[in-house]
């Protein structure tokens, strides 16, 4: 049992060893390439970024960024290289667009709507006499 | 009473959104490239290396675009009806064997038999970048023009052949005879 608990606690370790590639030389395209791998989904499997997937499209994909970075591709070209390829679903953060706007404002309305109900609720309450407390059940219209 | 209807509204369009929602496939993504002129690429064939096909090679057509490889299961599973296919002979299918091994490609066709009127070999997969193509098997309906009319992601079968690509075809066909 401990054993299986000390293999299982040692798993993550192997997590590190995906992107077995060299790291590039300027660390500036390094980290420019660190970024874009984390931004890109995989397709083949897809709650991964490219940069964790074992995938050998992502792997490709991997090489292709790598490459169009070292020939002078500007981050969004790349972007844009994988959107024309794959549509927006390569990226891990939709734009905003018309198909997505609810995607994007859903939170800021829910939000909203729970506040003013919260709100309402709560100066009902405050409204209520205080002897009427013990039956306060029926008391809201 | 009308304390419910909140609730009651707001269970309905969750529901509505999990009904909706819950009835897609998210493991296919619609392809962007529909409806726009397919990659330009030139690749050398899997049974005569000498020669190279490509796009531009291929325009003036309607055709089929077969993804696949030897490694793919689902490619396997759709042999057979490539086969059915191509012995209906209304659109010739070319093959893209994508990131495999040649031996095993040729030896796969001559067990097999053989649905394309020709395989291209993209051993390093950039051209199947270029195509979007996340999973073999892929098949894509290409026009006269080169355009890309249809994508299935998916093994192809009789079924999905008669009633997707074949409607299709047969307009793309009557639009130009």
């Amino acid at each position: 049992m401990k054993k299986m608990i000390a293999v299982l606690l040692l798993m993550p370790l192997l997590s590190f060893a995906v992107d077995d590639s060299e790291p590039m030389e300027d660390p500036e395209f390094q980290a420019r390439y660190e970024t874009l791998v984390r931004e890109l989904r995989c397709l083949v499997c897809q709650n991964q970024p490219i940069a964790d997937s074992n995938a050998p499209l992502a792997k490709d994909l991997r090489r292709q960024v790598r490459e169009m970075l070292l020939s002078g591709s500007s981050d969004s070209e790349i972007y844009s290289f994988m959107t024309d390829r794959y549509g927006d679903f390569v990226l891990y953060r939709p734009p905003f667009v018309q198909r997505t706007w609810l995607l994007w404002l859903a939170p800021g309305i829910l939000l909203l709507l729970g506040g003013t109900v919260l709100a309402r609720t709560l100066r009902q309450r405050a409204a209520m006499p205080i002897d009427d407390d013990d039956e306060d059940e029926g008391a809201i219209e | 009473m009308t304390r419910f209807i909140a609730p009651i509204i707001t269970l309905a369009i969750l529901v509505g959104f999990f009904f909706v929602g819950l009835h897609k496939d998210p493991s296919i993504v619609p392809s962007p490239l529909i409806g726009k002129p397919a990659p330009v690429y030139e690749l050398p064939l899997l049974l005569k290396p000498d020669e190279t096909l490509g796009t531009e090679k291929l325009l003036g057509q309607v055709y089929l675009l077969n993804i696949w490889g030897t490694w793919c299961p689902g490619c396997r599973v759709e042999h057979g009806a490539l086969l059915e296919i191509e012995r209906q002979n209304i659109v010739p299918i070319y093959g893209l064997n994508l990131k495999d091994d040649p031996r095993l490609a040729r030896q796969w066709l001559a067990e097999l038999g053989d649905p394309y009127v020709a395989t291209m070999v993209d051993t390093e997969g950039r051209v199947s970048i270029d195509w979007g193509i996340y999973g073999a098997p892929e098949t894509f309906l290409v026009d006269h023009d080169g355009m890309i009319v249809h994508k299935l992601i998916a093994p192809i079968n009789m079924q999905i052949w008669h009633e997707d690509f074949l409607p299709l075809i047969q307009q793309l066909k009557a639009a130009q005879p």
